[in-house]
C-alpha cells in the first residue's frame, strides 16, 4: 500500500499533467472533454483516498522536494488536518468533475474548452498544493496559483462587462488578503529565530516562541488575509459578484472548496503554530462568525438571482464554521480540551457538510441555468414537472442546508449548539452570560436559512411557470450532470445518518490539535447514538430517526392504499376563485417581504410603487410598477471611501506627471544632487 | 413492564387521544365563550369522514404535494415516541434531545410550506411566507427557553430533565418561571393559536397555517389534521415534561404508570384551560405586531437565563 | 418559613422587579405604565418584608408598609388623577424603537451583573445576589427617561430609579436608618407635587406633554 503522501502527490501530478497536455487535444473536443474530466475525477478520488488514510491512522508524513528557492526548497507535509481538507477538496472535485462532463458540453462550440480544462485542473492542483505545503513560500505559490486559475475561470465569459468587473474585484481582494498572509508569515519567520530562509518553514514557525503582542499581530494578519478569501463580513463583497458569473461547476468548487482552504489556514495558525493564545482571539472569531452568519442569510433572503443567493449562503455557512472555531479557541484558552475538541469537530464537520451540500446546490443551479438559460428566479416556476431528477436532488440540498434531520447539515449545527450550551463550564462570568446569546443568533440563522430555501425551491421548482418565454423547450439535464448531483446527495444522506463513524474517523485531528479525543464519549452509548459529552447530557440517533420516519411513512401509505379511494385531477380550487393566472403566484421578493419588513433595517431598502390610474375608476389601474432596490451598506461604509481615497492619492501622485521636459530634467537633477549629498 | 411495551403504549396513547384532546380544547373554548360545543369525540368523526372521501388534486400538483401529508404524519409520530409522557424508561427518547425535537417540527413546517407553494396560488404562497417569518422569529426564543431549562438539569435530554426535576427538592426558580412564560408564548406561535394565528378562521387573508393546506382533501387532509392535533398535544407534553414533571414514573410497573396517566390527564386539563383563557382573552395580532410579541418571548427567556446566573 | 425559602422567595421577587422594569420600557399606554409601576412597588414592599423577617431587622417592616402606602397607592393615585385631568390617554412615542430599547436593557443588566461581581465576593448577606438586579433597575429607569418623549414617563423613570436605589439599600446593608428612609419618602412626595405643577405649566404652554416640544425654547438655532 503506497504512502498517503505518494498518493496525494500522484493526484497533483496528474492534474498538472492534464493542464499541460490538454491543448494537444484541442481539435477533438468529443474526446478532450470526457477524458480530461474523467482523469480529474480520478485525481480527486486519489486525493480522497490519501486523505481518508491519513486521518484514519493519524500519521504525519513529510517530504522535501528538490525544486524551489536556492535556500528554501519546497516542503510537503501531510498530517491529519491536511488529510481532512484533502478529503473535502477531493470529494467535491470528484462530484464536480463528473458533473462537468455534461455541463461543459452545454457551451456548444462557442468557447475554448482547452482554457476551461487547463484552468480547472490548475485550480484543483493549486488547492491540493495549498493543503500539502509545509513552508511559507510554497504555500504562497500554491495560493497564487489557486487565485490566478480561479480568476481566469471567473472571467470565462468575459464578453460581459459585469463579469470582468466581478473578476477584477475578486482578484483585488484576493491579493489584499495574500499580502496580509505574507506579512503574517513574515512576522512568524522573524520571530522564529531560525537563520536565513529556514524561518519560513512551518516547522520553524511551530517552534517559535513569541511575545503576546507579536503573536496577536501574526494571528490577526493571517486571520484578515484568510477572512478576505473566505468571505467573512465585511470582506465579503467579492463573493456575491464572482460566484454567480463563473460557470456553475466552478461556482460549486469555489463555494464548496476554495473557501475552505481559508478555514484550513486559520486552523493551522491558531492550533498548530500558535498553540497557546488568550481567549479574546476566540471571542473575535466568534463575533465575526456570528455577524457573518446573520448578515449573510439576511442578504441571501433579499436576492432573486439564484446563484447570488447561494453565494450569500456561503458567507452564512463560513460564519457558522467560524462560530465553531471561535468557541473551540475560547475553550482551549481556558484549558477545557474536551469542549474545545467538541467545538472543533463541529466546525470541521460543518466544513465537510457545507462543501457537499453547497456543491450540490450550485450544481443544481447550474442544471437549471443549463435548461432555462435564466438565473433570475422570478422568471422560473413549475420546473419540478420538467426536470424530475434535478428537483429531488436539489431538494436534498435545500433540506441539508436548512439543518433538518436526518441530513448532514443538522448534525453539524446540533454539535455547534451542544458546544454553545456547554459554555456554563467557563470560569469567566461575563462570557457565561454572553455566549448563549450567540446560540440564539445561530438559531435565528438556521430558521432564516430554512425560510430562504423554502423560497428558493418553491419559486424555482413549484407552482406554475412565471416566465415570459414559453417553457416547452426545457428538459432534464444529461446523465453526467445528474450523476454528479446524485453522488453529492447520497453523501449528504450518509454524512447525516452515520455521524458516529465520521466523528470516530475525525478523531485524530482534535487529539493532535486540542489534546482530547471525542469519539470515546461520542460513541460510548452504542454506534447508533451520537452522545458528544455523555448520554445523559444529549443524544441523537440519525439512523433510528431515518429508519423510523421511513417506517411510519411506508406503513401509513400501505394501510391507506389497501382500499384506496380514487384521485381525480381538477383545476386549481383556491377557494373558488376562477380566473387564476400564473402572475398571481407569490414571487421571490413577495415571499421574503415579511422578513424584509421586520429585519430589513440592516440594509438600505428602497421600495417604489408607481400606479398609473385608470380614468373611470381608481380601483382598476392601467399599469402598476414595483421597484425594489437593496444595497449592501458595507459598500458605502468601507469600500467606496477606500476607492475614493485610492483615486485621490493617485490624482495627487499624478501631479508629478507635468508633461514638460524641463520638469523631468529637474527631477533627475534633484535626485543627482540629493545622492551626492548623502553619499559624499 | 418492558421498555418497548411502554414505548408502544405511549404511541397508541398519543395517536389515540390527541383528537380527544383537541376536542376537549374546543369544548372548553365554546363553553367559556358561551356557545354550544360539539362533542368531545367530534374530531374522531371528522378524521374518519375525511379518510373515506375521495382525493381531488389540482392538475399541476407535484409529488411533493402528495408526499407531504405522509411525511408530516410520520415525523409527528416519531416525535411522539421521544417526549416522555408516562415514564422516563423510554428507549426511543435517546433518539433526539430537545433541540433535535424542535428541528423535527422544523421538517414538518418546511414541507408544509413547500406544499403551500406547490399549487401556485396566491393564498398558499402567503401562508408559507408568513409561516416562515414567524418560525424564524420564534426559533431564538424557543432555543433560549430550552437553554434556560437545561441549565437547571445540566442536560438537554428530556428524560434527564424529567428525572432531575422530579427527584430534586422543591426550589423556587425564577429562571424556570421566566422560561415557562416564554415557552407558552412560543408554543402559541408554533401551534398556530391565538394571538398568532386563528385556527378556526374562514377568511383566507387572516390564515397562516390553514392557507398552506387549503388545497388538501380526502385522506391527505385527514393525515394533516391528525398530525396537527398530535402537534398540539406534543407541545403540551413538552411543556409538562420540562416544567412540571412530577408524576412521570421512573420505572415501568403498572401502578406508577397508572398514576402517571392520571396526573397527565389532570395537567392536560389545566393546561387546556389556561390556553383557552388566553385565546379568549386576547385578540389575534396583526402580522407585523408579531415581531414585538416574539421579541418579548425572547426577552423573557433571556431574562430567565440571566436570572439563573445572577440569582441562583 | 425557613431561611433558604425566604432567600428563594426574595430571588423570585427580585426577578419580578426586574421584569416589571422591562415591562415599563416596553409598555406603550400611559395608564399601563402607572399600573406596572404600582406592581413594582408591591413586589418591592413584599421583598422588604421578607428580608425583614429573614434578617430580623424589624424596622424593615415599617419601611415595607411605607413603600406599600406610598408607591402602591398614593403615587399611582396622584399620577392617575394627573392623567385624567390633563386628558393624556394617548400612546407614548419613543425616541428609539422598542426592540432596540430591549436590547440596550439586556446589555445594561449584563453590565450591572459584571459591575457588582466584587461585592458578591465580599458580602455575606443573604441578599448579595440581588444587588445586581437593583443596580439594573436603576439603570433601566435611567434608560426609560432617556428613550421616551413624554413627560409622565420621565417622572415614572425617576420613580423607578428610586425603587432601584431602595432595593439596593435593602440588598446591600439590610436597609437604611429609619430617619433617612422617612426623609426620602417625604422628598418623593414633594417631588410628585412639583412634577404635577410642572405638567400643568408645560401643558398650557405647549398644548402637549411631549418633551421634544421644549426644544422650541432654544434661543439660537
Amino acid at each position: 500500500m503506497p504512502a498517503s503522501l505518494d498518493i496525494a502527490g500522484f493526484a497533483v501530478l496528474l492534474l498538472l499533467a492534464l493542464a499541460a497536455l490538454a491543448p494537444l487535444l484541442r481539435r477533438q473536443r468529443t474526446i478532450q472533454i470526457p477524458l480530461a474530466f474523467s482523469l480529474s475525477a480520478v485525481a480527486s478520488l486519489a486525493a480522497v483516498v490519501a486523505g481518508i488514510m491519513t486521518v484514519a491512522d493519524g500519521s504525519v508524513t513529510a517530504a522535501t522536494m528538490s525544486i524551489g528557492l536556492p535556500g528554501l526548497p519546497f516542503h510537503l507535509r501531510l498530517d491529519p488536518l491536511a488529510g481532512f481538507f484533502l478529503v473535502v477538496i477531493g470529494l467535491m472535485g470528484l462530484f464536480a468533475s463528473i458533473y462537468s462532463v455534461g455541463y461543459v458540453k452545454g457551451y456548444g462550440g462557442q468557447r475554448s474548452m482547452t482554457q476551461m480544462i487547463c484552468f480547472y485542473t490548475l485550480f484543483l492542483a493549486g488547492m491540493l498544493l495549498v493543503i500539502l505545503a509545509d513552508d511559507a513560500y510554497f504555500f504562497l505559490v500554491a495560493w497564487e496559483l489557486m487565485a490566478a486559475a480561479s480568476y481566469f475561470l471567473v472571467m470565462y465569459e468575459d464578453e460581459k462587462g459585469e463579469n470582468r468587473r466581478a473578476a477584477f474585484l475578486y482578484l483585488l481582494i484576493a491579493h489584499v488578503g495574500a499580502l496580509a498572509i505574507l506579512l503574517a508569515f513574515g512576522v512568524m519567520a522573524g520571530q522564529s529565530g531560525a537563520p536565513g530562509f529556514d524561518g519560513y518553514t512551518f516547522d520553524a514557525m511551530r517552534g517559535a516562541r513569541m511575545s503576546s503582542g507579536w503573536a496577536a499581530a501574526a494571528f490577526f494578519l493571517a486571520f484578515f488575509g484568510f477572512a478576505a478569501k473566505a468571505g467573512v463580513i465585511p470582506l465579503h463583497v467579492w463573493l456575491p459578484e464572482a460566484h454567480p458569473v463563473a460557470p456553475s461547476n466552478i461556482s460549486a468548487l469555489m463555494s464548496g472548496v476554495m473557501l475552505k482552504t481559508s478555514i484550513y489556514g486559520i486552523c493551522r495558525f491558531a492550533f498548530d503554530f500558535i498553540k497557546v493564545f488568550p481567549w479574546w482571539w476566540g471571542g473575535v472569531v466568534l463575533a465575526l462568525g456570528l455577524i457573518s452568519a446573520v448578515m449573510g442569510v439576511l442578504y441571501a433572503l433579499m436576492q432573486h438571482d439564484l446563484k447570488r443567493l447561494l453565494a450569500y449562503h456561503s458567507v452564512e455557512n463560513i460564519g457558522i464554521i467560524l462560530i465553531g472555531l471561535g468557541l473551540s479557541m475560547i475553550f482551549a484558552a481556558f484549558q477545557l480540551p474536551t469542549l474545545a475538541a467538541l467545538a472543533l469537530v463541529a466546525a470541521l464537520y460543518h466544513t465537510l457538510n457545507h462543501a457537499v451540500f453547497k456543491g450540490l446546490l450550485f450544481m443544481g443551479a447550474g442544471a437549471v441555468l443549463h435548461a432555462t438559460h435564466e438565473r433570475n428566479m422570478e422568471e422560473m416556476g413549475g420546473l419540478i414537472h420538467r426536470m424530475p431528477w434535478t428537483a429531488p436532488l436539489f431538494l436534498v440540498g435545500c433540506v441539508s442546508i436548512s439543518a433538518l434531520p436526518p441530513f448532514n447539515g443538522f448534525v453539524s449545527e446540533w454539535l455547534t449548539f451542544q458546544a454553545f450550551l456547554l459554555s456554563p463550564a467557563l470560569p469567566h462570568p461575563l462570557l457565561k452570560l454572553l455566549i448563549p446569546l450567540g446560540a440564539a443568533l445561530l438559531a435565528l440563522t438556521g430558521a432564516l436559512a430554512a425560510a430562504c430555501f423554502v423560497k428558493v425551491f418553491g419559486v424555482v421548482f413549484l407552482g406554475q411557470w412565471r416566465g415570459h418565454q414559453k417553457p416547452e423547450h426545457i428538459h432534464e439535464v444529461g446523465p453526467s450532470m445528474r450523476g454528479g448531483m446524485l453522488l453529492a446527495a447520497i453523501s449528504c444522506l450518509l454524512l447525516g445518518v452515520f455521524p458516529t463513524w465520521v466523528i470516530g474517523w475525525l478523531d485524530t485531528i482534535p487529539e493532535q490539535l486540542c489534546g482530547a479525543k471525542l469519539a470515546e464519549s461520542a460513541g460510548k452509548f452504542g454506534w447508533l447514538w451520537l452522545t458528544p459529552v455523555a448520554h445523559e447530557r444529549a443524544s441523537y440517533s440519525g439512523p433510528v430517526l431515518f429508519v423510523g420516519i421511513l417506517a411510519v411513512v411506508t406503513v401509513t401509505w400501505l394501510l391507506l392504499h389497501v382500499r384506496a379511494t380514487s384521485v381525480s385531477r381538477v383545476p386549481i380550487w383556491d377557494c373558488g376563485f376562477v380566473k387564476l393566472t400564473p402572475r398571481m403566484q407569490y414571487t421571490a421578493s413577495a415571499f421574503s417581504m415579511p422578513i424584509r419588513r421586520v429585519l430589513g433595517f440592516l440594509f438600505a431598502v428602497r421600495e417604489q410603487v408607481e400606479i398609473v390610474p385608470h380614468t373611470n375608476h381608481p380601483a382598476n389601474p392601467v399599469s402598476l410598477q414595483y421597484r425594489l432596490r437593496i444595497r449592501d451598506r458595507f459598500w458605502n461604509w468601507l469600500y467606496a471611501p477606500q476607492g475614493d481615497a485610492a483615486y485621490w492619492i493617485a490624482r495627487q501622485v499624478g501631479k508629478l506627471q507635468q508633461g514638460r521636459i524641463q520638469i523631468y530634467l529637474l527631477y533627475s537633477f534633484v535626485t543627482l544632487i540629493v545622492l551626492l549629498v548623502f553619499l559624499g | 413492564m418492558h421498555p418497548f411495551v411502554i414505548e408502544l403504549l405511549q404511541f397508541t396513547l398519543l395517536l389515540g387521544l390527541a383528537p380527544a384532546f383537541a376536542g376537549w380544547v374546543k369544548v372548553l373554548k365554546c363553553r367559556v365563550q358561551g356557545r354550544t360545543a360539539p362533542g368531545i369525540l367530534q374530531p374522531y368523526r371528522d378524521i374518519r369522514r375525511l379518510f373515506g372521501k375521495d382525493i381531488v388534486l389540482a392538475e399541476n400538483a407535484s409529488w411533493i404535494f402528495r408526499f407531504t401529508p405522509y411525511l408530516v404524519f410520520g415525523v409527528t409520530t416519531v416525535a411522539a415516541g421521544i417526549i416522555p409522557l408516562l415514564s422516563v424508561d423510554l428507549p426511543l427518547s435517546a433518539t433526539a434531545d430537545v433541540i433535535a425535537l424542535v428541528m423535527l417540527f422544523g421538517i414538518v413546517r418546511f414541507f408544509t410550506a413547500l406544499a403551500g407553494m406547490d399549487i401556485g396560488t396566491a393564498f398558499g404562497g402567503m401562508g408559507s411566507s408568513r409561516e416562515m417569518m414567524i418560525a424564524s422569529l420564534a426559533e431564538p426564543a424557543m432555543l433560549m427557553a430550552v437553554f434556560t431549562v437545561s441549565l437547571a438539569s445540566n442536560s438537554t435530554s428530556l428524560t434527564q430533565m424529567v428525572s432531575v426535576m422530579a427527584h430534586s427538592a422543591f426550589v423556587i426558580r425564577p429562571s424556570l418561571a421566566f422560561a415557562l412564560a416564554a415557552f407558552i408564548m412560543v408554543a402559541l406561535a408554533e401551534t398556530g393559536r391565538i394571538p398568532v394565528d386563528n385556527p378556526a378562521t374562514h377568511l383566507e387573508l387572516t390564515m397562516i397555517h390553514e392557507a398552506m393546506i387549503l388545497e388538501y382533501s380526502g385522506r391527505h387532509l385527514a393525515l394533516i389534521e391528525w398530525a396537527g392535533m398530535m402537534k398540539l398535544t406534543l407541545f403540551f407534553a413538552l411543556g409538562i415534561a420540562a416544567f412540571s414533571p412530577w408524576g412521570i414514573s421512573s420505572g415501568g410497573d403498572i401502578g406508577s404508570l397508572a398514576l402517571a396517566f392520571g396526573s397527565l390527564v389532570v395537567k392536560l386539563t389545566i393546561g387546556a384551560l389556561i390556553m383557552v383563557l388566553i385565546e379568549t382573552g386576547m385578540a389575534k395580532m396583526r402580522l407585523f405586531r408579531l415581531p414585538e410579541y416574539l421579541g418579548g418571548a425572547f426577552l423573557l427567556a433571556t431574562l430567565g437565563m440571566i436570572a439563573f446566573f445572577i440569582l441562583e | 418559613m425557613t431561611h433558604t425559602f425566604a432567600a428563594q422567595l426574595n430571588s423570585l421577587l427580585a426577578a419580578l422587579i426586574l421584569l416589571s422594569a422591562f415591562a415599563l420600557l416596553a409598555q406603550r399606554k400611559i395608564l399601563g405604565l402607572v399600573h406596572i409601576f404600582a406592581w413594582q412597588g408591591f413586589f418591592l414592599a413584599l421583598s422588604t418584608a421578607v428580608i425583614g423577617y429573614a434578617s430580623g431587622e424589624h424596622h424593615l417592616y415599617i419601611s415595607s408598609l411605607l413603600t406599600l402606602g406610598m408607591k402602591v397607592f398614593l403615587l399611582p393615585y396622584i399620577l392617575y388623577k394627573l392623567v385624567y385631568k390633563l386628558k393624556i390617554h394617548r400612546d407614548i412615542e419613543a425616541v428609539v424603537n422598542i426592540p432596540t430599547t430591549m436590547l440596550l436593557g439586556i446589555m445594561l443588566v449584563v453590565f450591572s451583573y459584571h459591575l457588582t461581581a466584587p461585592i458578591r465576593e465580599l458580602s455575606n448577606l443573604m441578599t448579595r445576589s440581588t444587588l445586581a438586579v437593583a443596580l439594573a433597575t436603576v439603570m433601566l429607569g435611567m434608560l426609560m427617561m432617556v428613550t421616551r418623549r413624554h413627560a409622565v414617563t420621565q417622572i415614572l423613570g425617576f420613580l423607578a430609579m428610586e425603587n432601584g436605589l431602595f432595593f439596593a439599600a435593602t440588598s446591600a446593608t439590610y436597609g437604611m436608618p429609619m430617619v433617612v428612609e422617612l426623609g426620602v419618602a417625604l422628598d418623593l412626595l414633594i417631588a410628585a407635587f412639583i412634577f404635577g405643577i410642572f405638567f400643568f405649566h408645560i401643558n398650557t404652554t405647549f398644548e402637549s406633554l411631549d418633551v421634544e416640544q421644549m426644544a422650541k425654547l432654544k434661543e439660537t438655532d
